[in-house]
C-alpha cells in the first residue's frame, strides 16, 4: 500500500510575540516547523505502517527550496522518501492554483492508495487545499478525520463534526485530512536520520510538471488580495488586582452586565 | 474511479450571465441548522445591496419547516432531494451543488465555515474553476465594481486580508459561524420552494455513510457557544481544571482549553481553542490561568468581550482583554463562582 503524506512548512509560533502597541505579530526567530496537523497525519501514516509492513510513505511538499528541511525531518520521523515541488513560477498561487500544482506533483510521483494531510495549516488557515487536491486527482475527500480504520480495499473514517462524529466508508484511492486526535506525533529516530541523509529527494519545478504559465501563480489564481491590514488587537483593558475584598469580582460582574453578556 | 464524475465548467464563462446570491443551508436529521439563519442575514444584506434575488440551497431527503427559510429572508429555496443527501457526503453533495450552479448561475455563493461548508465549498470551487475565500468575518460589495469583497483573518488573526474574485464566477466564500446574528422571522414574506431531483452520475458515490454519533461529552460545542470559560496551565492539574468546568456549568457556558491543557489531558481536543484547535468568537470568553501564547490568542481574539484572570500582571492575555484581574485563579475563581450563584439566586427571586 502506498501512502502519500502532504506536509507544509510553516513559521514556528511558540517564539512569536505580539507587539504590545500595534498588536502585530513579531517573529523573534526565523524558525520553521512542519505544520503541526501535518505531523499528526505523518504520525498516522507511520502508525499504519507499523501494522502493515508493505506500506511505503512518500512525503510531498510545495514551498521554497528551504522546505526540503521539512521533508528530511519527515523522513527522519519515519517516511520512506519525498518530493519537493518548488519553483518561482508557483509563487503567488492561491488555493486553487496551489492544489493543481500539488496534485500534479502527486501524480508524477506515482500511484497511491491513501493521501493523508493536516486539516489546515497554521499560517494560511484556509483548510481548503486538501479537498481541492482531491478534486484535481479525481479521488474522494474525507475531512476533519480523527480516527482511521484500514480495510482490505478502503478505509472507514471517523469525522469530528460540530455536534459529534460521522463514520464513513470509502474505497481506495482516497484523500483524508486529519485533525489532532488522529495520532500522537512522533520523533526522529536514529535510523530515520540516517535515511534522511541518504535518500535523494527530487525537487520538481514547472519544467517537470509542464503547466501552461497562465495556470500558475497570480495569473492562475481566481482570487486576488485587495488589501492587507492589521486588526486592532489591543483593547482598553480595565485592570484590577486582588486585594482580599470582593471588589474586583463585583466590578467584573457589573462590567459583564453593562456589556449585556450575562 | 469510473463513478466519480467531473462536473467542471469547461466552456468560457460569461460573467454577466451570473446573477443572484446563493447561500448553502445545512440540515441534520431534517432539521435546518442555525448556521442557515446566520447565512440568511449575510445573504439578504448582499442581495439587497446588489438588488438581486437570494436563494437558499438545501440538500436532504426530508426537511422540516422549509418555509421558515423564506420567512427568514430567502426569495427561493432550491431543495435538492434524494435519500443520498440525508447525511453529508462530499461527493454527491459537491456534484449536485455544482450542477445546480451550472443551471442557475448565481454570482455569489456563501456557506458557513463549518466542517460541511469547508469541505463541500472547495470541491465546488474546483469543479467550477473559480475562487473561494475561507472563514470570512466580513463581506461587502464594492460600490464601483459590484464585486464581493471578502475579508478574513490570516496568520493567526494577526493580519486581515480583503480578497476578491474578479474574473470567474461564482464568487465563493465561507463565513465564520456566529459572525452574524440569525435573521428574524417575518411572517409577511413570501417565496418559492423548488424541488430538484437529480439522477445518474450526480447522485452516485463511492462514499458510504455508516452512522452519526452524538458527542455527549460536549454539552455545548465551543464554536456555537455564547459564552466560553477557558482554562490553561495555570489551573495546575486536572483537579484544578474542574474549577473551569464548574464555572462553565454555572454560566451555561462551553469549556475551552489551551493546547497545553489538552496535551496534559485535562480537557479533550474538541475543547481546544487556538491555531491547532478551534477558532471561536463568542460574546464572552473568560480566560483562567492562561498566559496568552499566540497559539491561543489566534483562536479567540475576535471574541466580543474578553476577560482574563491570571496571577502574572505581565501575561500577554491582558493585552487582548477588556477586563483583567491579576490574582491567583484559586482565590479569584471560587469568589466569582459564589458571586455568580448569588446573582442567579437574586434573578430568580
Amino acid at each position: 500500500m502506498k501512502i502519500i503524506v502532504l506536509v507544509k512548512q510553516v513559521p514556528g509560533t511558540d517564539s512569536v510575540k505580539l507587539d504590545p502597541i500595534t498588536g502585530v505579530m513579531v517573529r523573534t526567530g526565523k524558525d520553521t516547523i512542519i505544520n503541526p496537523l501535518d505531523e499528526n497525519a505523518l504520525a498516522e501514516a507511520i502508525r499504519i505502517k507499523s501494522t502493515h509492513p508493505d506500506v511505503t510513505i512518500t512525503v510531498v511538499s510545495m514551498g521554497p527550496p528551504s522546505a526540503m528541511k521539512a521533508i528530511k525531518e519527515a523522513i527522519a520521523m519515519g517516511a520512506d522518501g519525498g518530493v519537493l515541488v518548488s519553483g518561482r513560477e508557483f509563487a503567488g498561487s492561491d488555493t486553487i492554483a496551489t492544489a493543481k500544482v500539488i496534485a500534479a506533483g502527486i501524480k508524477k510521483s506515482g500511484t497511491f492508495d491513501l493521501i493523508l494531510c493536516g486539516e489546515r495549516a497554521t499560517d494560511g488557515e484556509t483548510g481548503q487545499t486538501a479537498a481541492m487536491i482531491a478534486h484535481y486527482l479525481n479521488v474522494p475527500a474525507q475531512t476533519y478525520v480523527s480516527a482511521l480504520e484500514i480495510l482490505e480495499d478502503g478505509v472507514i473514517v471517523r469525522r469530528t463534526v460540530e455536534s459529534g462524529f460521522e463514520r464513513v466508508q470509502v474505497p481506495f484511492p482516497v484523500l483524508v485530512s486529519v485533525n489532532k486526535d488522529i495520532s500522537d506525533t512522533g520523533f526522529p529516530t536514529l535510523s530515520g536520520k540516517l535515511r534522511a541523509k541518504n535518500v535523494e529527494v527530487p525537487m520538481w519545478a514547472n519544467a517537470e510538471l509542464g503547466f501552461d504559465k497562465s495556470e500558475l501563480g497570480l495569473t492562475g489564481s481566481p482570487t486576488r488580495v485587495v488589501k492587507i491590514f492589521s486588526p486592532k488587537l489591543s483593547r482598553d483593558t480595565i485592570m484590577f488586582k486582588t486585594n482580599g475584598t470582593t471588589k474586583p469580582i463585583d466590578e467584573l460582574l457589573s462590567f459583564l452586565v453593562s456589556k449585556d453578556v450575562v | 474511479m469510473s463513478m466519480y464524475v467531473n462536473c467542471s465548467i469547461a466552456e468560457a464563462k460569461n460573467i454577466a450571465d451570473y446573477k443572484g446570491v446563493f447561500i448553502l443551508g445545512e440540515q441534520r436529521d431534517g432539521k435546518i441548522q442555525a448556521v442557515t439563519f446566520e447565512l440568511l442575514t449575510w445573504g439578504r444584506g448582499i442581495a439587497d445591496t446588489l438588488g438581486c434575488e437570494l436563494s437558499c440551497v438545501l440538500l436532504g431527503d426530508k426537511i422540516n419547516n422549509m418555509e421558515e427559510v423564506i420567512l427568514r429572508g430567502a426569495d427561493k429555496v432550491f431543495f435538492i432531494q434524494d435519500p443520498v443527501f440525508k447525511n453529508f457526503l462530499p461527493q454527491p453533495y459537491s456534484n449536485a451543488i455544482t450542477r445546480l450552479v451550472n443551471e442557475e448561475k448565481p454570482e455569489i455563493i456563501i456557506s458557513g465555515a463549518t466542517t460541511t461548508g469547508r469541505t463541500v465549498m472547495p470541491l465546488v470551487a474546483a469543479k467550477a474553476s473559480t475562487g473561494l475565500t475561507a472563514d470570512c468575518t466580513e463581506l461587502t460589495i464594492d460600490p464601483e465594481t459590484k464585486l464581493l469583497l471578502q475579508t478574513r483573518p490570516a496568520i493567526g488573526g494577526n493580519i486581515m486580508a480583503t480578497i476578491k474574485t474578479p474574473n470567474t464566477r461564482p464568487q465563493m466564500a465561507t463565513v465564520r459561524p456566529r459572525s452574524a446574528k440569525q435573521s428574524e422571522i417575518d411572517t409577511t414574506r413570501t417565496g418559492e420552494i423548488i424541488v430538484k431531483k437529480y439522477e445518474g452520475s450526480t447522485i452516485m458515490t463511492v462514499e458510504k455513510f455508516l452512522e452519526f454519533i452524538i458527542d455527549t461529552t460536549q454539552a455545548v460545542s465551543i464554536e456555537e457557544a455564547d459564552i466560553i470559560i477557558a482554562g490553561g496551565k495555570g489551573m495546575k492539574n486536572a483537579q484544578g481544571f474542574k474549577l473551569v468546568e464548574e464555572l462553565a456549568e454555572l454560566m451555561g457556558a462551553a469549556v475551552g482549553a489551551t493546547r497545553d491543557a489538552v496535551e496534559l489531558g485535562w480537557a479533550t481536543y474538541p475543547h481546544q481553542v487556538g491555531l491547532s484547535g478551534k477558532t471561536v468568537s463568542p460574546k464572552l470568553i473568560i480566560a483562567l490561568g492562561i498566559a496568552g501564547k499566540i497559539q491561543f490568542l489566534a483562536g479567540m481574539q475576535t471574541s466580543d468581550v474578553i476577560v482574563a484572570i491570571n496571577k502574572d500582571p505581565e501575561a500577554q492575555i491582558f493585552k487582548v482583554a477588556d477586563f483583567g484581574i491579576v490574582g491567583d485563579v484559586f482565590d479569584v475563581v471560587p469568589m466569582l463562582i459564589e458571586a455568580v450563584k448569588k446573582m442567579k439566586a437574586k434573578a430568580i427571586a
